[in-house]
């Protein structure tokens, strides 16, 4: 009983923002710079632009501010998180979780810090920060453990900028246009991501809106990776001959010498 | 000049990997060894994940032993039917390293299995090597001859039942010793990205007692057709082959190796030999290291 209260009161913290939107609230118009990202031969990382504009009813500014908040976030995917310990004196894997939901990549950005805009309460509900990522692990462990294993992963990724938190990303110009740059790095995976933006004032959520961006890799790239996943045979045996090839070539071009 | 690796998913410097390949191919040219257990080691560290670094090492490892091969061929420097044997044994070798190989990732071990059998093999090898080299380096300042190395093959191998004639080995032996032997290195080649003939040729010499004129050609042989067969083992099953990856580590090592072997005909064997001995104990010494100090990272995703 308790159980399905609560589940009403979630949803309808849910719903709350969207369901109370009227004529008289303000919308969103999103876009980024690039829907494509394109993982060639020289990829290094590439900074996407996220930006927009803020549509008021009437085309009359609030009085109050109001901030941008806007994610990027990557594949879902399931991992397995492994942690070392040391045992007997050498370090190895000791214990690990499952997470069923993991981003590949997370980035949040927005023109103040998250806990100055919304309450802890809100945060979690829009997953806003990098300690709100609900990752679901498949197996019941103490709250303790989970909590060390995924500020691991928070810390492992953090440092491969596949995890990335700016609290002043966002720049709102006049009110009514918004800006950010968000790093996407080389080791990025591919996959859908999800662009969202979310404007908030005075703790509320007032607007949401959402763009897909694709990252894929492109051209000689994609058709090698595509190769290696679905022919492993012909891309086994290219390897084979290239390197047959290659030594072959090298010890008749110095033997002629 | 920074370039994307399409399997191993990241940005590398084309360069760095290709002087890569040629150090090792220099050192592999000059001691005839296929050089893999630099390169895997070596690749981990600039930051390749261990799975692509062992298959792409592996498929160098072919590029760098063909001229080795028909250099021998051509002398007849290899004992066809041991290395068919041996090549069948690796064969087997590699499919059971798959299996393990998958076993072990599932278990999250992989990579400290890896690092502690680089840690046993390359330092009981490298200590054995270096004895070796350092008594016919001493013998050689002495002015006296080498000592002699008594050729017999070990009493364990003399009582495996079957008894074939390999006739350029100089050897009546159960074909199981060496299938054994080829079995061994098959599983190394799958799980370390080694050709393995820095435990063959020891291996060769001291257990199985072959002559040394057929000794390296030979491993040389099985070498090659292992790493043929675990690149296609590894394509079937991880798909951690990175052509791109391999294709430059082969462009600075087919041509390194080239130098090396340049380079040793001028020097002395047992001055070579010793070197080699270093240069293993040193790749031991720092896999050992890496073990016991806390690594950079404690929390790694899969």
């Amino acid at each position: 009983m308790m159980c399905r209260a609560a589940l009403i009161l979630w949803l309808a913290a849910l719903m709350l923002p969207v369901g109370t939107a009227k004529a008289a609230d303000p919308r969103l118009v999103p876009d980024v710079s690039s829907r494509a990202i394109d993982i060639q031969y020289s990829f290094t990382g590439e900074e996407l632009l996220l930006f927009g504009a803020i549509l008021y009813p009437d085309q009359r500014l609030p009085d109050d501010r109001a901030d941008i908040v806007v994610v990027l976030k990557g594949p879902m995917r399931p991992i397995v998180l492994r942690e070392k310990r040391r045992v007997a004196g050498i370090w190895v894997n000791a214990s690990s979780i499952r997470l069923r939901t993991s981003p590949g990549f997370y980035a949040i950005g927005s023109s103040r810090p998250i806990d100055k805009l919304v309450d802890e309460r809100t945060a979690a509900i829009f997953e806003l920060g990098l300690a709100n990522l609900s990752m679901s692990p498949t197996e019941f462990s103490e709250a303790s453990k989970l909590q060390r294993f995924e500020a691991g992963l928070t810390d492992l990724y953090r440092r491969l900028g596949l995890f990335y938190e700016n609290p002043a990303a966002v720049e709102i110009t006049e009110g009514v246009l918004y800006r950010a740059r968000i790093p996407v790095p080389a080791r990025v995976p591919v996959g859908t991501y999800r662009a969202e933006t979310f404007l908030i004032s005075r703790g509320r959520v007032l607007a949401v809106a959402s763009r897909d961006v694709q990252i894929r890799k492109a051209g000689f790239e994609r058709f090698v990776a595509l190769a290696a996943q679905r022919h492993g045979f012909l891309y086994g045996l290219t390897a084979v001959i290239l390197s047959l090839l290659l030594g072959y070539a090298a010890s008749a071009i110095f033997r002629r010498r | 000049m920074d370039l994307y690796l399409p399997v191993a998913n990241l940005s590398v410097n084309a360069l760095v990997i290709v002087l890569l390949g040629g150090g090792v191919g220099f050192l592999s040219g000059m001691f005839g060894v296929g050089g893999g257990f630099l390169t895997t080691p070596l690749l981990i560290f600039y930051g390749i994940p261990p799975t692509v670094a062992a298959a792409s090492a592996a498929t160098q490892v072919t590029g760098a032993s063909v001229s080795g091969v028909m250099a021998h061929l051509e002398r007849d420097g290899v004992d066809l039917r041991m290395g068919a044997v041996l090549v069948a044994g690796g064969l087997l070798g590699s499919l059971i390293g798959a299996g393990l190989f998958e076993l072990l990732t599932a278990w999250g071990q992989i990579d400290t299995v890896i690092s502690v059998l680089y840690v046993a093999l390359l330092g009981t090898v490298g200590t054995f090597m270096g004895r070796e080299a350092w008594g016919s380096y001493r013998a050689a300042q002495a002015g006296l001859p080498a000592p002699a190395r008594k050729r017999r093959h070990h009493p364990m191998v003399a009582n495996l039942p079957l008894r074939w004639r390999f006739y350029r080995s100089g050897l009546y032996i159960s074909p199981l010793a060496p299938l054994l032997l080829g079995m061994i290195g098959g599983v190394l080649t799958m799980l370390l990205g080694v050709g393995g003939g820095f435990i063959m040729v020891p291996a060769m010499l001291y257990l199985l007692g072959m002559g040394t004129q057929v000794v390296v050609g030979t491993s040389l042989f099985q070498i090659l057709f292992v790493t043929i067969a675990t690149t296609m083992v590894h394509a079937l099953t991880t798909g951690a082959v990175d052509i791109v990856l391999a294709g430059l580590l082969l462009l600075g090592s087919v041509v390194g190796a080239q130098f090396g072997a340049r380079f040793a005909q001028k020097a002395r064997p047992e001055y070579l030999r010793l070197a080699l001995a270093v240069i293993v104990l040193l790749v031991a010494l720092q896999m050992a290291v890496g073990l016991f100090i806390r690594p950079d990272e404690i929390y790694s995703v899969q």
